[in-house]
């Protein structure tokens, strides 16, 4: 058996997030689906990180790249959850068929 | 096979399993649960990849902040018991379906590419390495980003204060 190599990260990184594209198609509930998202977002940092430490390893950009990312997804999903929030408040439901004041 | 793919393999497991698992199941807090487990599982390959500090941060704020965000916000807004509804046979069966044609183009472009390593000698990832590029001013530092991500994550915390406050009952008879 050889040596784990890039290939296979991204492997179960490409795995990963079709899981998480999955989720965000077949899910109607706002918080499942926020929560598919997350999953799509890890797998995009296991890339970077992964060709980081594989093909550039002499520079840290996939590493600052990443950090980013972690920050903008918690700014997204503290925003996405008080959303999420008000509407409950408004239509006593999370689904996203029921949301559709703005439709038509 | 040495103990180093075993470890590989057990933590793609947790991860593609419990990721399976948290996107399928019907009641919504044990997917909750299930979407920690493999926010727990990438940390674990980010150790496996030797980059301490970024399995730090994703501890921190994955597992320990947006999961538990996540599970609030299921208790306010779920009888987190009770069943969801199920996803009807035609939007799941299509959706598995262009799922699974993606991810065989994926895999196929990823067997076909060759990868080329560079030779450059490589910097460590650690937490000193990180930290001096990240705040220098220099041509490869990263302060500007650093600073704008950080007005950024202010501004998120603020709008959320102002979208998830409960107005005033007196507030909304006048409108």
């Amino acid at each position: 058996m050889k040596e784990i190599g890039l290939e296979h990260i991204l492997v179960v990184s490409a795995i990963l997030f079709f899981i998480g594209v999955y989720g965000f198609m077949t899910r109607r509930n706002m918080i499942t689906m926020l929560m598919s998202v997350e999953l799509i977002l890890n797998s995009v940092n296991l890339n970077f990180i992964a060709f980081n430490k594989y093909l550039y390893a002499d520079k840290l950009d996939g590493i600052f790249f990443t950090l980013f990312i972690i920050t903008i997804a918690a700014a997204e999903a503290a925003v996405a959850i008080a959303i999420i929030i008000n509407l409950y408040r408004n239509y006593k439901s999370i689904d996203i068929e029921d949301a559709d004041i703005m439709k038509y | 096979m040495s103990a180093s793919v075993i470890i590989f393999y057990i933590l793609s497991a947790i991860v593609l399993g419990s990721g399976i698992l948290a996107v399928t199941n019907s009641k919504i807090f044990r997917a909750a649960v299930f979407l920690l487990f493999s926010l727990m599982g990438v940390a674990g390959l980010y150790f496996y990849l030797n980059n301490n500090f970024i399995a730090a941060v994703q501890m921190v704020v994955y597992v320990g902040g947006i999961v538990v965000l996540i599970i609030f916000s299921i208790f306010l807004t779920q009888a987190s018991g009770s069943d969801m509804a199920k996803p009807n046979m035609g939007r799941a069966f299509f959706s598995a379906l262009s799922v699974i044609i993606g991810l065989m183009f994926t895999l196929l472009f990823i067997g076909e590419q060759k990868f080329i390593s560079t030779t450059n000698p490589s910097i460590e990832p650690e937490v000193k390495n990180i930290g001096r590029q990240m705040l220098s001013t220099t041509e490869h530092g990263f302060v500007l980003p650093f600073e704008l991500v950080s007005m950024l994550l202010l501004a998120a915390m603020i709008g959320c204060i102002v979208i998830a406050i409960k107005r005033p009952i007196t507030h909304l008879k006048e409108n």
